[in-house]
């Protein structure tokens, strides 16, 4: 990996790596906590992100109090972004990364390049890391049979039919029933196309319930748990699938072959945060969420660096997103201030139902405050009882939520208190997913 | 007189909670919604009925533009269900100006039903 250090370049107080949600909404957290010296960095030609292309609706329900569809939530942060005269730079690319060793008030040297400016390199007092995430592809999947043409990741499918007004294919199967699966089998289904099934290898589904109703239920496309794609066929072109179901440790069951005639297979099957820049970097990750390890104000193991939304870790609602990245505007604008220094490193561990929780660290100071923990089940739970612990599986209860259900599609929260954080002399607390039971044993 | 009261469980499509809703019918009456349960706010309940009476949805497509692109829209409400292929029909033969910005009507009153098609994102 090249490192671009150029001590002469322009300084500028905070560079935003990624335009779409979680970008503009750092941006005009940032605007509005103080800074003034900024720019957005988007590679795509207009700002947005992934939103531009998510014509359904669902989003800003929290935010905003309405339902909006994707291209009309980027567009209330676009226009945000531009009441503030906050500067953006669309076409605009980063390659890299690189630390400022030693050099006071920079935290990083960025550089872009662009059709307009050529390669550029800016010397930031900060940085927010927002660059969203990508798609799991064919690739990772080992699939056997043959290499045809008709594959496409649920998001290509939806760039195609959304943006560019083509349809991929008019007999469709969907590996993978994510939010992402679900919505494209409707789009495809209301522009003609024929979907004959979705098949989730899980025992079930990723996505939200009400998009089985209305992107499955209402259209009659059935919904296959516990079964997967197993082979392909078609020389050119595909012509076929066949699917099998798994077993509990998700094989797939010899004699249970299923073929579907089809010529477009679209995989929805999972999110990869895109950390080139920041693994390029040097910085921590955390090999559970694919993103940067952080502290509850988002900043990484690099000083001055921050990372927030799906390139932190993968989100279920844009609304959420734009909440963390809120957050990581308002801490690198307290960077800038030089406040968000010194402090006491408290490491969150879990037990093996919490897959995995964000901040992965809390910094405690004088001036902490309560501080809500972001995290998701490794699997389906009933009747549950969220508790953190000082120390270890038997410290003290510090905080506790019960939940009727809690599901890995869907992220929660629970939050530890700024007195309990400030009074502890544990290093480490416990986030568990403990059986509710009648007794309270360790109150 | 005991009515032979029948239950049907939904989940509601209104948010993205998806509330799982248990709805009491009676199959006779002429509001068959007798009780709505499990519903995390009122609009919940909206929903149960019209879905067990008149199912709706609000329909979110792409409208071809005059210049051989598609621009993506909604319809400003929900309309009735068994209307989505003929008003995605509809919608597909429009020839959307090629600058349009969100929330102009890109078509007024779709097939009837009061709705009107609004692009949702700026273009040219």
């Amino acid at each position: 990996m090249q490192n671009y250090v150029n001590h002469s370049a322009p300084y500028t107080s905070l560079v935003i790596v990624g335009g779409g949600p979680a970008g503009l909404s750092a941006a005009v957290a940032a605007y509005d906590a103080g800074v003034r010296d900024m720019v957005v960095l988007e590679r795509d030609l207009n700002p947005g992100g992934i939103l531009r292309q998510c014509i359904h609706n669902g989003f800003g329900l929290h935010r905003f109090g309405e339902e909006l569809t994707g291209p009309e939530y980027a567009d209330r942060y676009h226009k945000m972004v531009l009441e503030r005269g906050i500067s953006v730079k669309t076409g605009a690319t980063v390659l890299d990364v690189t630390p400022a060793e030693g050099e006071e008030g920079v935290a990083a040297y960025v550089t872009a390049i662009s059709e307009a400016e050529g390669m550029f390199t800016l010397r930031a007092g900060a940085v927010v890391l927002a660059m969203g995430c990508r798609e799991r592809s064919k690739g990772a999947l080992n699939i056997a049979g043959t290499r045809p043409a008709g594959i496409f990741s649920a998001g290509t499918a939806q760039r195609f039919v959304n943006m560019e007004g083509y349809m991929p294919g008019r007999k469709v199967v969907i590996l993978g029933s994510g939010d992402i699966g679900l919505i494209m089998a409707r789009r495809m289904t209301l522009e003609g196309a024929e979907v004959k099934a979705v098949c989730e290898l899980m025992p079930y589904s990723g996505g939200l319930a009400r998009n089985i109703t209305q992107c499955l239920d209402d259209f009659g496309i059935p919904l296959m748990l516990s079964h997967t794609v197993t082979q392909i066929h078609g020389r050119e072109r595909l012509t076929g699938v066949t699917v099998s179901k798994v077993d509990e440790k998700r094989r797939p069951i010899p004699g249970s072959e299923i073929y579907f005639a089809c010529d477009t297979l679209l995989l929805s099957v999972g999110l990869i945060p895109e950390n080139e820049l920041t693994r390029g970097a040097g910085i921590g990750m955390d090999g559970i969420t694919g993103g940067a390890l952080v502290d509850q104000y988002r900043q990484t193991s690099l000083p001055g660096v921050f990372a927030c939304g799906n390139v932190l870790h993968v989100h279920d609602l844009v609304d959420y997103v734009s909440e963390e990245a809120a957050l990581a505007g308002v801490s690198a604008a307290a960077h800038l201030r030089g406040e968000l220094t010194g402090g006491r490193t408290v490491t969150l561990k879990t037990d093996g139902k919490v897959r995995y929780t964000v901040p992965q660290t809390i910094t405690v100071t004088a001036n902490t405050s309560d501080v809500t923990v972001y995290f998701r089940p490794s699997d389906i739970y009933r009747d549950v009882t969220v508790t953190v612990r000082e120390g270890g599986a038997d410290g003290k209860i510090l905080s506790k939520k019960k939940r009727i259900k809690v599901a890995p599609g869907e992220m929660e929260t629970v939050t530890v208190k700024a007195a309990d954080l400030m009074n502890t002399a544990a290093d480490t607390l416990y986030v568990s997913i403990e059986e509710t039971t009648k007794k309270e044993g360790n109150l | 007189m005991a009515t032979a009261y029948t239950t049907k469980n939904l989940t509601c499509i209104v948010c993205p909670r998806g509330c799982t809703l248990t709805v009491t019918l009676d199959p006779t009456a002429e509001s068959p919604v007798v009780s709505v349960e499990g519903q995390g706010c009122k609009r919940g309940v909206d929903y149960a009925t019209a879905e067990c009476t008149h199912p709706t949805r609000v329909l979110t497509t792409t409208a071809p533009t005059v210049d051989g692109g598609v621009v993506p829209c909604k319809t400003n409400r929900a309309i009735p269900r068994e209307l989505l292929f003929e008003a995605m029909a509809v919608i597909n033969t429009l020839s959307a100006p090629a600058k349009v910005e969100i929330g102009d009507v890109l078509l007024e009153n779709l097939l009837g039903t009061g709705a009107d098609v609004v692009a949702t994102a700026k273009r040219g």
